[in-house]
């Protein structure tokens, strides 16, 4: 039989995350007749709406209100669902900044079971859940097996189950906050400090021009900065040459950087994680230069060119230079 | 302040294309680059920092087998006091939660104020060092990109959150941070510095050492196991362009120009 499941759903300024559709898309996944119960924490009015949005995807909402859990404190959070969690059960959480943040410790106060970031669930057998996870980057992809007899906490990728329509039910909010107690936590959280804008909009671009580790070195970044001068396009990059310090955080795409929604994505040794996938938006035309053929950038790309950045993209921005001269003349 | 750092070593995917093994049980383990997981080396350096400013010293620790001795050198290298391996043929096949365990019955034999490990490992799941926190009751922040001492007892740490946003908060010691790429800037290691350290011995603990629990370890005490690796065979794949380097660019021109990049 397949536990209970049980969909941790973040939520801002009134509204639930898109992951509360997509993680009951997941649950369904596990099994079509589960009916899974949400479980939501916050307070105030508009945490109220959020609750009541719910119910039409789910049949039970699990509302926790606490004064303490106006910020999602996932210190905080961990404690609250302890207090309401009944054992054995599985947990569907979000694998973003608050998943990774709250999930593992969680499975081990449940003493559950843990897998993160699937991508894919391939359902209950006997008492084992199967799912599909991604490692190195997304170069291969694994079966794993995971022992269901104490239950089991799941983190799953934003953006890997696609939400089902028309799942419309009239579910009801449950309030469990007379559980709570006292919260408190040796985290406490101060403020958000919100990213600095940069030298350059990299969301206001047709065109990027968008570098990663393949670059290779400082000096390099000059070879992009040509082709984006004789595009008009703006250079943007991934998550490794900022931390090398090589370009501002305001030029990062991806999860923890900016989202942006080109036209045209010239994806230059980048190798294509989620995470730095997870920044483009729109659906743009991808261009994929990389000089590893297997790289999984090129199964998002819409066209995949297997060369040296380095001694390509020179090479593209004086043809571009020269057909400029041309038509100037 | 005390500082333990827990360090993994890892197949360098920016040194290699990692493909799979004949049986898909694992992938290709033949002729890859190995070294130390990239956020752990970010967290040695952090400890180290951290040392710099407030005294203490820093241990880095791997549960592994003697090859994984490279790395604790490496980052003794870069200024670690001492590298400990923890190693047992009873270890081998941990999940997650068993390393958590393994690594657990070393904090509790010792003492330190701050741990520090990476985000993810690049085949892990980023879970260690949450697990971590929870079996030794001790607050926990993921995802951390800075770190001020206030006093001997409180941290101020920086998470980062979605769109480069920084969610700060205060937290107590001792506790667990796990440390993202980009937070400082690992200082260099040259071979001198490695041939300083080749010849120390780095002290081992196993199992009856440690007093593990052996029903949470190894492979029989993995509750997430993986059945089997693969290269999933896609829908959508991106037309390959394989003309002469001189013809790819003019076809690329074409279609660029086409979605209207080209003014
Ligand atoms: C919590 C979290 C958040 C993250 N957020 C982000 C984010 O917002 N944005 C982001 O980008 N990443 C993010 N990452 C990191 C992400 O997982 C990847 O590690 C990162 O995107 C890899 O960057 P890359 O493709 O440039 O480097 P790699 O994965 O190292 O790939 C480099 C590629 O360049 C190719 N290459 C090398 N040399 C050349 C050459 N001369 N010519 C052509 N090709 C070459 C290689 O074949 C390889 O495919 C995040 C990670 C975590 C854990
Ligand atoms: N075998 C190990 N020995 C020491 N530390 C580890 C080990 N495995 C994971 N870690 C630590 O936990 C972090 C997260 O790993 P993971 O949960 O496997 O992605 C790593 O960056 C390391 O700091």
């Amino acid at each position: 039989m397949t536990p209970r499941i049980f969909v941790y759903v973040g939520h801002k300024n009134g509204i639930a995350d898109d992951c509360a559709v997509e993680l009951l898309a997941a649950a369904k996944t596990i099994s079509p007749i589960t009916r899974p119960t949400a479980v939501v924490a916050g307070c105030g009015p508009e945490f109220d709406r959020v609750c009541e949005s719910l119910r039409s995807s789910y049949a039970e909402v699990w509302k926790l209100a606490h004064d303490n859990l106006a910020y999602p404190n996932a210190e905080l959070i961990r404690k609250a669902l302890l207090k309401v969690l009944p054992s054995n059960n599985i947990v569907l959480v979000p694998h973003d900044h608050f998943g990774i943040d709250l999930a593992p410790g969680l499975s081990i106060k449940l003493n559950a079971a843990f897998v993160s970031d699937v991508v894919q669930l391939e359902g209950v057998e006997g008492s084992a859940l199967n799912a599909v996870r991604q490692e190195f980057g997304g170069q291969v992809s694994t079966h794993v097996r995971c022992d269901l007899a104490s239950g089991a906490v799941v983190t799953v990728r934003p953006g890997a189950f696609k939400p089902a329509d028309n799942m419309l039910v009239s579910g009801s909010v449950i309030d469990k906050s007379g559980e709570l107690g006292t919260l408190t936590s040796a985290r406490r959280y101060l403020q958000t400090l919100v990213a600095e804008a940069g030298d350059v909009d990299i969301t206001k671009h047709n065109v990027l021009i968008s570098i990663g580790r393949g670059i290779q070195d400082k000096d390099n970044v000059g070879i992009a900065q040509e082709l984006a001068d004789v595009l008009g396009a703006a250079v943007s990059c991934s998550r490794p040459v900022v931390d090398a310090k090589w370009l501002e955080k305001s030029r990062q795409v991806g999860s923890s950087g900016k989202t942006v929604k080109p036209k045209v994505y010239l994806a230059c040794g980048i190798s294509g994680a989620f995470q730095h996938l997870a920044g483009i938006k729109g659906n743009p035309f991808i261009v994929a230069i990389n000089k590893n053929p297997k790289a999984p950038i090129f199964q998002v790309a819409d066209v995949g060119i297997v060369d040296d950045i380095l001694e390509f993209l020179p090479e593209l921005t004086n043809k571009i230079r020269e057909m400029q001269s041309v038509t100037a003349k | 302040m005390e500082i333990l750092v827990c360090a993994r070593r890892v197949p360098d995917t920016s040194e290699n294309e990692i493909t799979l093994n004949s049986t898909t049980n694992d992938i290709e383990r033949e002729e890859l680059v190995y070294s130390v997981n990239e956020s752990d080396n970010y967290a040695v350096e952090e400890a180290l920092q951290i040392v710099d400013r407030t005294g203490g010293s820093v241990t880095v620790v791997t549960v592994g087998s003697e090859e994984d001795e490279e790395i604790l050198r490496r980052e003794m290298a870069m200024g670690a006091s001492h590298g400990i391996l923890l190693s047992d043929p009873a270890f081998t096949g941990s999940d997650g939660r068993g390393i958590a365990s393994i690594l657990k019955a070393f904090v509790a034999q010792g003492h330190y104020d701050l741990i520090l490990t990476g985000v993810q490992a690049d085949d892990g799941a980023a879970q260690v060092g949450g697990m971590l926190a929870a079996m030794l009751d001790y607050p926990f922040a993921s995802l951390v990109n800075s770190i001020e001492v206030l006093d001997g007892k409180t941290l101020k740490v920086s998470r980062e959150i979605e769109g480069g946003n920084k969610e700060i908060s205060e937290i107590d010691l001792p506790c667990v941070l796990s440390i993202q790429t980009g937070i400082n800037e690992p200082r260099y290691v040259g071979m001198r510095g490695i041939r300083a350290v080749a010849s120390l011995t780095i002290p081992t603990y196993g199992a009856s050492d440690l007093g593990v629990d052996a029903s949470v370890v190894g492979k029989a005490g993995a509750r997430v196991q993986r059945v089997d690796y693969y290269v999933p065979a896609l829908g959508k794949t991106a037309e390959m362009l394989s003309g002469s380097r001189e013809e790819n660019i003019d076809r690329l021109v074409e279609l660029v120009a086409a979605k209207g990049g080209l003014q």
